[in-house]
């Protein structure tokens, strides 16, 4: 029920991140959701793309310092409150959100949001146990 | 013609055949002294086959070991020192080549000499006992302020210790104490005057007039600038820790042009840095210090990899100590960063101490305001964790706080993607200095 997510450090330099994305389009990988955590200097770039492994090769080979990441991804429906049914029952478990991004597709009339917590295992069983729809890896890539 | 004090005539008018036999007398008490007193030069002497009764002459200089900033290191704390605990009365420590710093002990015979060096300097740099020193040089393990202080009370003048930094207190001292004499690093002259030109205090409002400037190097422009700036002659003294402090070397107002070496304390060599072979009179080599009036730790042809070179055409102040033009560069690649002076491999042993990041670097040193600026680009590990921004600011401040722990100096550290820092021939070029501070 993991999703591998990609984490890259990118520089606070312009075009750095035009680079970044030329350099995936060019090796035919697909970004499905992308989000930047930013600082004074740098930036995380996390990512899902739709093959992690080649991503990871491409990026190292043209010096990009690159981490795999396994992160949830959960089917919310899309109306007001949706998401703080999902955050209601990591709380009441005790499961801390490192951070969350939001995937823009929707499916039906669900939106997908991917999750980082300090607890997954126990939070997969949270989900499952609360009714909460989690996505395989091949879910979320099929929403291309 | 500047008027001027000689703090001691008889020494620093001393004819120079005189001068030479006292170097001579004391070149040989401190080659029997070492190999008495310190079993790391009577490791090195035996080593190198010279026995004391073998140093007859100045000529026979050249037969003695060298001593260079590693062997400080590696005999740290006081394994090159020649005189009991006890005797010691004073430690400085300044920056080593990676971790550990360098300690310097001092009797009270040491700490007397180098007062009466900074004493003559005084004299020579044209200040009398009616001055008044406001002594902006740090104080505590470096050289800079205690050496100055004791300097300006044995030569007689009154002292303001104000230490390093805290600006508008600086500026505050001096309008209202009236110093006539500023002691600091360069930068920090010009920095003060530039303050005092944005607050609107004319020089004409203050009684400085002269500044006693070392610990760093600095240009022809920079003492033009200082000079308009504070209504001061500006004036230029060298030392290092390694054979006392400031006032090994000065230059007196009368020429304002090469720095006088106080021969009978120290006898200066100008090699060149790769053969180690004397330079011809004139020419620019590497700067080699033998102390011969020392007791605490006396070094023997130590290494300063200062590059200068001898004037040798007698001054036209009467002192027979011959000069040394103003320093022109390094023969190794130390910087000199607010006066704190800074190796690479200083910088390299903190990385290499640390997870996450790859051992290349760039160091960008850099003046702006008249203030040294350090900036090191270090490369990430392509593998690193990376995946919490915390994760990364973490490392970047480990890093920015061994730094200031190894150094003594505030850093900013940039992470840099892997493989990204230029090489040249395999190895990353490690230093960019945009500061212009040689002539």
């Amino acid at each position: 029920m993991f999703i591998r997510q990609i984490s890259v450090f990118i520089e606070n330099r312009k075009g750095r991140l035009a680079e970044f994305c030329r350099l995936l389009g060019e090796n035919g990988i697909d970004m499905v959701a992308v989000t930047i955590a930013d600082t004074t200097s740098f930036g995380i770039l996390r990512a899902i793309v739709d093959d992690t492994d080649k991503a990871v090769k491409v990026l190292r080979e043209a010096n990009y310092a690159v981490t795999v990441t396994e992160v949830l991804a959960v089917a919310i429906d899309d109306e007001p409150g949706g998401l703080a049914v999902a955050l209601e029952k990591l709380r009441d478990a005790g499961i801390s959100v490192e951070y969350l991004y939001s995937f823009v597709r929707h499916v039906g009339d669900q939106c997908v949001i991917l999750f980082r917590v300090d607890d997954p295992t126990h939070a997969i069983k949270v989900f499952n146990e609360g009714g909460v729809r989690l996505l395989s890896f091949d879910e979320v890539i099929s929403y291309r | 013609m500047a008027s001027q004090t000689i703090y001691n005539p008889k020494i620093e008018l001393m004819p120079r055949d005189q001068l030479q036999l006292l170097q001579q007398y004391r070149l040989r008490n401190t080659v029997q002294h070492l190999y008495d007193h310190s079993p790391f030069y009577k490791k090195r002497l035996d080593e190198a086959g010279v026995a004391p009764e073998q140093i007859k002459t100045l000529d026979d200089l050249r037969r003695l070991p060298f001593t260079i900033k590693y062997d400080l290191r590696d005999n740290y704390p006081d394994g090159i020192f020649s005189a009991p605990t006890e005797q010691i009365v004073r430690y400085h420590v300044s920056s080593g080549t990676t971790g550990k710093p360098t300690v310097v002990g001092c009797t009270r015979h040491d700490l007397d000499m180098w007062s009466e060096c900074v004493a003559r300097s005084l004299g020579a740099a044209g200040c009398t006992q009616k001055d008044i020193a406001q002594i902006a040089y740090g104080y505590g393990l470096f050289t800079g302020g205690l050496g100055l202080h004791d300097g300006c009370e044995l030569f007689g003048m009154t002292v303001i210790p104000a230490s390093s930094g805290n600006t508008s207190r600086q500026l505050m001292l001096m309008q209202d104490l009236n110093p006539t004499v500023l002691c600091c690093t360069p930068s920090y002259a010009l920095y003060l005057g530039e303050a005092l030109q944005k607050q609107g205090i004319s020089p004409d409002e203050l009684s400085l007039r002269i500044g006693i400037f070392g610990a760093e190097p600095w240009t022809e422009e920079m003492r033009k600038r200082i000079e308009q700036l504070l209504g001061i002659d500006a004036m230029d003294i060298y030392g290092l820790s390694e054979t006392s402090g400031p006032g090994v070397a000065v230059e007196c107002i009368e020429a304002k042009h090469g720095l006088h070496f106080w021969e009978d304390n120290f006898i200066f060599e100008i090699l060149d840095p790769e053969t180690l072979e004397p330079m011809p009179d004139g020419e620019y080599g590497e700067l080699v210090i033998t102390t011969i009036n020392r007791t605490g730790m006396p070094t023997l042809r130590y290494r300063t990899r200062d590059i200068t070179r001898i004037i040798p055409e007698p001054c036209t102040c009467g002192r027979t100590h011959r000069r040394i033009d103003r320093l022109k560069g390094r023969s190794d690649d130390m910087l000199i960063i607010r006066g704190v002076n800074v190796f690479p491999s200083q910088i390299e042993s903190v990385l290499a101490g640390l997870k996450g990041i790859m051992p290349h670097y760039r160091i960008i040193v850099d003046r702006k305001n008249n203030l040294d600026t350090l900036d090191i680009e270090v490369e990430l590990a392509p593998d690193m964790p990376l995946d919490e921004v915390r994760t990364v600011e973490k490392l970047r401040s480990e890093i920015e706080k061994g730094i200031h722990a190894t150094l003594g100096l505030a850093a900013n550290v940039h992470l840099v993607q892997p493989n990204t820092i230029e090489r040249s021939e395999g190895k990353a070029k490690r230093v960019t200095d945009l500061r212009k501070v040689y002539d």
